[in-house]
């Protein structure tokens, strides 16, 4: 933490002296204080934890199946329009299914895209950035070579051509975008580690003797754990807008999965006489990867004031 | 400077290179090519034959040397699903991804710097919250759903521009803009920075106490510096752009390069897609390379550093 946040901070109204450090504080709570003063961040978390809530409790809050066809109510506009109705409330799609429900199901494939993909990436990458960063020399040279390959190949078409490749489904696109979204994780890693390796506790830690594998993940890694997370919501979302790329491209998550990207797919037809097909699912991305983008953002400010811009 | 220069060009050909077996491997290990072009009705034999007909009998190292032998001097050999060559095609299509490319690079400086500049200049107001807002905001709308959004609105209600094709330049207005938006927020962001950096600096110091005009100080003494970094930038999202114009053209129906890839994949035409990827590899490896040695040019720190 030393080398990422001063130990006192003070913020405009705070009545706390500057030099005066609080008593007994741990660092959790002094991050929830400066949290709560962020608008940003807490609007982001705010429309975050509302998401992530609708769509764990999708089960319970969806009004009908969410594949359940009905084609005598086929494309009934939302709410909002003079024709809508309650019993659908964000209407219906090609096949009469209900929006509301679809949507509602659909976030939990974002999330879950989300979430799995930065798990591998997170983890390819660190690995990767780590060991550039500490040992530095020839190890070094060689992973910065891997990470300057990896971002020459483009993105959107490589993951277009694996995922149709392993078949263009849920778990093909994880795989694919968790094998290929650790790009950043491995840069900001490698440059995080560079700048702590030099610190006196890894010295102290390698003088004592301590294994490598331990300095790695015990001195080392703790400390860029600010940049990992300001690095894993950001990677979140570019994974949630790549899979809604890849399936509004057909060769994505596959219908039935009411996947948003793809419900834009489907209703493209449909879009010059009923707008809101693609423009539901369209403001439901929008919200959800703004908010996550919002949280990356505020945190990064929240845990290092001084690289606040 | 030569030296700098020859170091850059030897790291860009071995990346090129290494990209070209990623291209070949990644679609020849994940799956036998000669049933996928035979077709599922197809008999063994008639499956012998294809895979006897395209060469992929032979062992898999002397595939990837032939191929990359012939894709040196610009073979690719044929498409399995268009009755042409592989070079052809792209050569046909290459030219409205690059035009597309081209048009949303110059479309996103314009915007992206002078709002970057004026953020930075006016750091900490109204003005730069708004532009901060703004790009966080952009990055956060999928290119596809924006592409959509400008046909509904500019296309289908207000009737003012084309809804999809590539025939004229009225058709690269919209899918530019869509585009373009991409690249925005991180272009902004960094001349705003750069900006911001230049401007604390002690020769700007210097030009306003000599009693310097605030314009003459931001544009002459500031920009010119700030806007090093964002001459990288730029090279690298072109780069992105032609890579990630597939959504794009798609939204349009441009038939662009990405277009030609998208088809090509959906269709298991192997070919075509490996040569698509490597030509946007190693034109996104060509202008990194140019990028370093022009700011290699501009910044004498970096070259001796």
């Amino acid at each position: 933490m030393s080398d990422l946040a001063p130990t006192t901070i003070t913020m405009p109204g705070d009545d706390a002296p500057f030099d005066a450090p609080r008593a007994r504080q741990s660092p959790f709570v002094g991050f929830l204080r400066r949290s709560r003063r962020h608008g940003g961040l807490m609007l982001g978390a705010t429309v975050l934890f509302v998401i992530i809530v609708a769509a764990l409790a999708a089960p319970l809050i969806a009004p009908h199946d969410p594949y359940a066809q009905n084609l005598a109510q086929r494309l009934i506009p939302p709410i909002w329009h003079p024709k809508g109705t309650w019993d659908h409330v964000l209407g219906t799609d090609k096949l009469g299914r209900d929006y509301f429900s679809r949507l509602l199901f659909g976030a939990r494939i974002s999330l879950l895209i989300g979430l799995v993909t930065v798990a591998i990436s997170g983890t390819i990458g660190t690995l990767l950035g780590i060991c550039a960063g500490y040992f530095g020399g020839k190890v070094d040279a060689a992973l910065s070579y891997v990470i300057t390959t990896r971002l020459a190949l483009p993105v959107v078409l490589v993951a277009l051509a694996s995922a149709a490749l392993v078949g263009g489904s849920l778990q093909g696109v994880i795989i694919v975008l968790g094998l290929l979204l650790w790009d950043r994780f491995a840069v900001v890693t490698r440059s995080a580690t560079q700048q702590i390796a030099r610190a006196d506790y890894v010295a102290a830690a390698q003088a004592i003797g301590c294994s490598t594998p331990r300095i790695l993940f015990s001195e080392i890694l703790p400390n860029i754990l600010n940049a990992l997370i300001v690095v894993a919501t950001l990677e979140m979302a570019h994974a949630i807008l790549l899979e809604a790329a890849l399936s509004f491209l057909g060769l994505g998550v596959q219908p039935p999965l009411p996947s948003w990207g793809l419900m834009i797919a489907e209703g493209k037809q449909y879009m010059f006489f009923s707008p809101w097909v693609i423009g539901v699912p369209a403001v439901a991305l929008v919200f959800l990867v703004l908010a996550i983008n919002l949280v990356g953002d505020g945190v990064r400010d929240v845990t290092a004031p001084e690289n606040r811009t | 400077m030569l030296a700098y220069t020859m170091q850059r060009l030897i790291v860009a050909l071995s990346v090129a290179f290494t990209v070209s077996v990623v291209a070949f491997f990644l679609l020849h290990l994940s799956g036998d090519i000669a049933i996928s072009i035979a077709g599922p009705e197809a008999s063994p034999a008639q499956v012998e034959v294809v895979r006897h007909q395209f060469g992929l009998d032979r062992p898999l190292l002397v595939q990837y040397l032939d191929w990359l032998w012939k894709a040196v001097r610009f073979d690719f050999g044929d498409s399995f699903y268009f009755r042409d060559t592989v070079v052809s095609l792209i050569a046909s299509r290459i030219g409205v991804t690059l035009t597309l490319g081209a048009i949303s690079l110059l479309l996103s400086l314009v915007v992206a710097v002078p709002l970057g500049v004026l953020a930075a200049v006016y750091n900490g107001t109204i003005i730069d919250r708004l532009a901060l807002s703004f790009s966080v905001i952009g990055q956060a709308i999928p290119t596809f759903c924006l592409g959509l959004g400008l046909i509904i609105v500019f296309s289908v209600t207000l009737r003012w521009l084309p809804v999809s094709g590539a025939s004229s330049w009225k058709h690269y207005i919209l899918p530019s803009i869509a585009l373009g938006w991409y690249a925005v927020p991180a272009v902004m962001r960094l001349s705003r920075n750069g900006m911001l950096e230049v401007l604390s600096a002690d020769y700007i110091r210097t030009a306003r106490a000599k009693g310097l005009a605030p314009g003459v100080v931001i544009f002459k003494h500031a920009l010119r510096n700030a806007i090093i970094p964002v001459v990288a930038l730029a090279a690298v999202q072109f780069g992105f752009m032609l890579g990630g114009s597939i959504v794009i053209e798609a939204v349009f129906s441009m038939h662009g390069l990405g277009y030609l890839a998208w088809e090509a994949i959906a269709r298991n035409d192997f070919p075509v897609v490996q040569a698509v990827v490597l030509i946007l590899a190693t034109i996104y490896v060509a202008l990194t390379f140019l990028a370093d040695v022009a700011n290699a040019f501009l910044d004498p720190r970096i070259r001796l550093a």
